[in-house]
């Protein structure tokens, strides 16, 4: 059986009563590695926080199916253990809580009453996984983000990804703030869950992230909708043009979101 | 105001009570003059709680507790708290008021260490306890409820470490009040003499729901100079007892005192913690924590007072509320006049669970010297939805997610606890006490 698919169809969001969101279609199926683009403040955290289930975000319109199930209809965490897997742009820091005791409970949340993943194993896997994305096992002892700089915090988002293996991940600048060597070694970790079963929706600033980890599709969103959607030549026409000649060709002037857009 | 005091022990008794225990002179007569104190000093007031209508008066004052030949023979719920790490060879155990269990390695006994019950002390250390019992630290005559413990005092232990001793294994007293009428009027004196040091944990534990007594606890913490203490503790009475605990330290030259205090009663609780940083360069690191549930009234106070030059304090107090609960944190940094290029720090955060519960944080900095630093941090709130978001968004539930930034929250003074079942023992009681 090939992977999960995930619908996001007409999709408009709001927070605080202003509408960010107005419109988003996008299909990701197991097997794809989607990118998202486009300038800042244009709603593409917005659409990766209201599929997850942020709770500040309300979806006024439209609907975000997991294999036909309504996704918005779940509280976030059986959203997440339905498949979904969000990597934040900015993740909280919990302080007391270290990376291993919550990567633990996230696995076991899988799992049945019971039927908890055995300590030596769960140890195992994290120091493979430690070892793959070549961060300092000291790190998993660590309260989680506490006093994580901007690098170390994208680091640990993937090696959350690597241990808890979503059907669906959807990334938000996990690229930024990253080094070129630790850019490399999280587009390793990505790139090793690349399997028919596993569907990525990648937001991005950076052809350079786009480098490492090939897309089949890229999007480009503007004014709270996808505009424009293509192979990974868009991303390098975008990379060495810019954003302005979208908006020539669709007329659009302002591209962020506004009151009446 | 007048607050009922009625005591039904009087100067006889004290005097049966004392030579029963074939104690010094000088203790029976402080005993006696601490009872006339008792009648004439006002109760404690501590900040925005009335402790007025507080039980301290009735109670039963002495019981005796049964030997255990072996630890094995204790029940489970004691049996938990012990150091198997260390196979509990310096472990002092009182039942009720009797010594239940006393270890101590020999290594230790030939290096001079004493930790031994305080009545014993009192007539085989005569002189030692008697240069620091109610002298430096705590005396008798602050208030009513000091005199009383001084009157009425019924248990405790005596630590001394020789100078230049360093203690690698802690130290571990357990308090098990079996009988639920009987109160508690614990001394305990901790003293590290020159460059020594030692790591102290003690447990109190009763299961009086119902009946109603009192735990008066006077605890003194003396570090000469360029020791080391570290001394960690789980309150851990049940809801029929009142108790009013009084810890304090005092730190010499490049003396440290460190506390680490589980504050987790079921009762109305004042609970003091105090050190003095009398000698330059000296330091204490003053952590709390506690769950408020129930009906219970508690305050709590830390407070740190700079003599020395160069003296470092950090004062750390994290509670939880929840149900009907109210809870007073106060945090005192008190810098003297000449404690020059002194740091007082201090944060208090209280994390609400109900919309009944009280939390309220007062950090107060009172400052004489012009060239310190101090700061302090207090927050009063709930569970922060993005922290559950965070958990949730990996599939953890927000039941369990709460849970864990809960137990994240009071982790400060869990993961401080030098013996691995009292850590264990103290997150059983906060899972307990918060679900
Ligand atoms: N809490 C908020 N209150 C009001 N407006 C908000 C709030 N959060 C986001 N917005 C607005 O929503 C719009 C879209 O924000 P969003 O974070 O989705 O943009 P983005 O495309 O991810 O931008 P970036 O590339 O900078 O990360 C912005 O105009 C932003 O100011
Ligand atoms: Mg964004």
């Amino acid at each position: 059986m090939a992977g999960s698919t995930l619908e996001i169809k007409n999709l408009h969001v709001s927070i605080e009563d202003k509408e960010i969101l107005k419109g988003v279609n996008l299909t990701i199926k197991g097997g794809e590695f989607h990118a998202v683009m486009g300038p800042n403040g244009t709603g593409k955290s917005t659409l990766a926080s209201a599929i997850m289930g942020h709770p500040k975000y309300e979806v006024t319109e439209g609907s975000v199916l997991l294999d036909g199930e309504d996704v918005l209809e779940m509280e976030v965490d059986e959203r997440a253990r339905a498949g979904l897997f969000l990597g934040m742009q900015y993740p909280s820091e919990i302080s007391g809580v270290t990376t291993s005791d919550f990567l633990r409970s996230s696995i076991n949340a899988r799992r049945e009453e019971g039927d908890e993943i055995p300590l030596m194993k769960f140890i195992k896997e994290m120091d493979s996984a430690l070892d793959y994305l070549e961060i300092d096992k000291n790190m998993a002892q660590r309260y989680l983000n506490e006093g994580f700089s901007g690098g170390e915090k994208k680091r640990n988002e993937i090696l959350q990804l690597m241990m808890i293996k979503p059907e669906i991940a959807i990334l938000d600048e996990i690229d930024s703030g990253l080094d070129i060597d630790a850019l490399k070694v999280v587009s390793k970790g990505i790139n090793k869950l690349r399997d028919e079963n596993f569907g990525c929706l990648i937001i991005t600033h950076y052809q350079r992230l786009l480098n490492y980890i090939t897309p089949d599709v890229v999007h480009v969103m503007m004014q709270g909708r996808v505009v424009k959607s293509g192979g990974p030549e868009l991303a390098q026409r975008l990379e060495a043009e810019g954003y302005d000649w979208i908006k020539e060709e669709l007329g659009i002037e302002d591209e962020t979101i506004e009151q009446n857009a | 105001m007048t607050v009922e005091t009625k005591l039904p022990y009087d100067k006889d008794y004290i005097n049966q009570f004392s030579q029963d225990r074939s104690e010094p002179e000088w203790m029976q007569v402080l005993r006696l003059k601490a009872l006339e104190l008792a009648d004439t000093l006002e109760m404690p007031k501590p900040d925005k709680t009335k402790i007025g209508k507080w039980n301290f008066s009735h109670f039963k004052h002495s019981a005796q507790g049964e030997k255990i030949s072996s630890l094995d023979n204790l029940p489970v719920e004691i049996q938990d708290f012990l150091d198997k790490e260390n196979k509990s060879e310096n472990l002092l155990i009182q039942r009720n008021h009797s010594v239940a269990y006393a270890s101590l390695s020999n290594e230790l006994k030939d290096k001079g260490v004493i930790f031994t019950d305080i009545f014993t002390a009192l007539n085989e250390h005569e002189d030692l306890v008697k240069r620091y019992y109610m002298k430096d630290a705590v005396s008798v005559d602050e208030h009513r409820l000091t005199a009383l413990h001084a009157a009425l005092m019924n248990g405790g232990v005596f630590v001394y470490v020789p100078k230049n001793v360093q203690l690698e294994v802690p130290l571990q007293v357990i308090f098990w009040q079996e009988d639920p009428e009987l109160a508690m009027f614990n001394h305990v004196l901790v003293v590290a003499d020159d460059n020594s040091s030692l790591t102290y944990v003690e447990n109190y534990i009763s299961n009086n729901n119902e009946k109603q007594t009192v735990a008066n606890i006077v605890t003194e913490v003396v570090a000469h100079n360029n020791a080391k203490i570290s001394f960690g503790a789980v309150d851990n009475f049940a809801e029929g007892t009142t108790t009013y605990i009084n810890r304090r330290g005092v730190a010499y030259r490049d003396a440290s005192i460190d506390w680490a205090l589980g504050q987790m009663n079921d009762g109305n609780t004042v609970s003091e913690n105090v050190t003095h940083l009398v000698g330059d360069n000296s330091n204490s690191n003053a952590k709390a924590v506690s769950v408020g549930r129930g009906k219970q009234t508690q305050n709590f106070t830390a407070k740190i007072v700079h003599f020395g030059k160069q003296s470092e304090g950090y004062i750390l107090q994290h509670g939880v509320m929840k149900d009907s609960a109210s809870t007073i944190f106060n945090g005192i940094g008190k810098i003297e006049h000449g404690a020059s290029k002194s740091n007082a720090e201090q944060e208090s955060r209280v994390l609400m669970l109900s919309e009944k519960a009280r939390g309220d944080a007062n950090p107060i900095l009172l400052i004489d010297e012009d060239d310190v630093t101090a700061g302090h941090a207090a927050s009063v709130g709930r569970v922060d939805p993005l922290q559950l978001y965070y958990l949730m968004s990996r599939g953890i539930t927000q039941k369990e997610a709460e849970r864990l930034i809960i137990h994240g929250f009071l982790a400060p003074v869990v993961s401080q606890l030098p013996i691995e079942s009292v850590k264990e023992q103290l997150t059983q009681v906060i899972e307990r006490k918060v679900y």
